[in-house]
């Protein structure tokens, strides 16, 4: 390869202090090699998605299993991105991961890190193509903690919690916390299957956070009387369809 | 390693014929097995007994005969080895059956059937019985408890092992002194681990151990784990399962500790008190989340050899509080030798 190659820059995200150092000798025994250079070290997946909105590199070195934001869930932020950095997954054990990870090519490291195994990893990551979402997905154990949205080259977190509802319109659906509201290009049908436990479908376009919920009433509109759902936070009420009606005896309970 | 297993494992015995259980046993099984006999000889079940009586007529003097011969030879065959053993049982029914097929045949006006037919359904019929024994003697031996203790030895979490490794692999460079501690650690639990962990074995042994493996957590984890001891009342002498308390506290901190970002607190409390002892193991615990197997498993395998071990004597409860999980083990007070 020509000495013009740009060095990669690469970002470490790992929750351990040791498992970051470790990881910055091993690309140092790496960079013998291949020309890289460390863009920075973030301990969460939070710090790791500020780092990379303030200053963009090539590869993420993702540890899997972290406090808060588990390493899957910054992939897939981290996709929301115009040109989302390579990952490469790093975990010490992790059974069901390492399966889906083989299904779905996605490339991984197993701790102890190995040198070699690693200059492996970042020589495939300029041809690599990022991880697709379905992949992701299904790598997925738990709900993600955070919805992101980009805003102006920055992944903007919003914490599942803050969330009021979800609505459904066209191709986006408007996440709704109290202060906000932001567009995401994600399935309403999906973003039910992930957080069931947490919201509820009170209209074919239209989930509601069940700790959101204050009450119910009758409303008349366009001539007709329908129940609407009055929440937390917000003035805006929504409609509750007429084949969800079950939910409103349900919460008087 | 080959030898222990085989002096542990369970060498075939042939049942006591002396005891009445047994005999009942035979007989009881016998007959069940001579009825299904005539159920399969029958065509219409209206000669269901008019079959069972003729079977009968064969079966019981031959059972009634090897009883006695067994009960009086009990002695002699119980010196032989197990197979040399089984192999006089079969010889012996063998010979009854062509004593009683010599005396009987002229008796049966029926053209009874060729002896090689009686000889099959009797070494059959043994058979079945000597495998029932053995599976029987084998399933109340004590041998099968320790196979089940061994079975229930702790297993270390992977995730540990490798997290561990690569932390100390982080050290070699940097801090090679502490890296040969950590190693040193490593080496001193895993050798508690893969031995045999059968006995009781000594608290302060116990709670040595939890102290080199919390050492080693703390390498990976720093601040985020921070350890409360309160062992001043322990009684060091006391006996329990080994590593019952580091699988716990392993829980505590994969749980309890690394998912959470600001640190947290294990506690660790043990005291005796009216000839018991308890063992406190308090983690943070917060209650979103998925519900943990691993945690329950583990639990479970714990809950069963203190169950081995002590029976009802020893408990294991687990509460869930406001944002605490607690974990407490009450057990006999059983005095090892001074240490």
């Amino acid at each position: 390869m020509s000495e013009a190659v740009k060095p990669l820059r690469v970002l470490i995200v790992d929750d351990e202090a040791p498992a970051r150092s470790r990881m910055r000798d091993v690309l140092a025994d790496c960079a013998q090699e291949l020309a890289l250079e460390v863009a920075g070290e973030a301990a969460s997946g939070r710090t790791a998605l500020e780092l990379v909105s303030q200053a963009p590199c090539d590869v993420v070195l993702l540890d899997v299993r972290m406090p808060e934001m588990d390493g899957i869930e910054v992939a897939q932020h981290l996709q929301k991105l115009d040109q989302p950095p390579a990952i490469i997954f790093a975990t010490a054990y992790d059974a069901y991961a390492l399966k889906a990870f083989e299904v779905h090519a996605v490339d991984y490291l197993l701790k102890p890190i190995r040198a070699a195994r690693l200059k492996e990893a970042l020589a495939r990551v300029r041809t690599a193509r990022p991880p697709r979402p379905e992949a992701l997905r299904e790598l997925q154990r738990a709900p993600r903690a955070h919805l992101s949205v980009q805003n102006r080259g920055k992944i903007e977190l919003i914490p599942i919690g803050d969330v009021v509802y979800l609505k459904a319109e066209l191709k986006y659906v408007t996440v709704r916390t109290a202060k906000a509201e932001h567009l995401i290009e994600e399935s309403l049908t999906r973003l039910e299957e992930e957080y069931g436990e947490r919201f509820v479908r009170v209209h074919r376009n239209s989930l509601v956070a069940r700790a959101a919920i204050r009450g119910f009433e009758r409303a008349t509109e366009g001539g007709e009387t329908n129940w609407v759902v009055i929440l937390n936070g917000i003035e805006e009420r929504l409609p509750v369809s007429r084949r969800q009606q079950h939910i409103v005896r349900e919460f008087s309970r | 390693m080959a030898r222990s297993i085989n002096q542990n494992a369970y060498s075939g015995a042939l049942p006591n014929f002396r005891n009445l259980g047994i005999a009942l046993r035979i007989v009881v099984i016998v007959n069940v097995m001579a009825l299904a006999a005539a159920i399969v000889q029958v065509k219409d079940m209206r000669q269901l007994m008019s079959a069972l009586v003729e079977a009968s007529a064969i079966v019981q003097p031959l059972l009634l005969l090897s009883l006695v011969v067994l009960v009086g030879l009990n002695d002699p065959l119980k010196r032989l080895p197990y197979a040399l053993g089984a192999l006089a049982v079969f010889a012996i029914e063998l010979v009854l059956t062509t004593l009683l097929y010599s005396v009987g045949e002229p008796l049966l006006d029926a053209g009874p059937a060729p002896l090689l037919r009686y000889w099959a359904l009797v070494a059959l019929g043994t058979g079945t019985l000597l495998v029932y024994f053995d599976l029987r003697g084998r399933a109340l031996s004590p041998a099968f408890t320790e196979a089940r203790l061994q079975a229930l030895q702790a297993r270390i979490r992977p995730h540990f092992l490798f997290n561990s490794i690569n932390a100390v692999l982080s050290l070699i460079r940097q801090n090679p002194k502490r890296a040969e501690t950590a190693l040193e650690d490593m080496a001193d639990l895993f050798r508690v681990l893969m031995a045999d962990n059968r006995s009781l074995s000594p608290l302060a042994r116990e709670v040595a151990l939890c102290r080199q493996y919390l050492d080693l957590e703390q390498l990976r984890l720093g601040e985020r784990l921070q350890v409360e001891w309160h062992v001043d009342k322990m009684p060091t002498d006391a006996l329990m399962p080994p590593l019952v308390l580091q699988p716990l506290l392993e829980n505590a901190v994969y749980h309890g500790i690394e998912p959470r970002v600001e640190p947290g607190v294990v506690s660790i409390n043990i005291y005796g008190s009216r000839g018991q002892v308890h063992a406190v193991l308090r983690n943070p615990y917060r209650h979103e989340g998925a519900h943990h197997a691993g945690n329950k498993m583990a639990l479970a395998n714990i809950r069963e050899r203190l169950q081995l071990h002590f029976d009802a004597e020893a408990t294991l409860d687990t509460r869930v509080g406001e944002d605490t999980y607690q974990v407490h083990i009450t057990l006999p007070y059983v005095k090892g030798a001074e240490t």
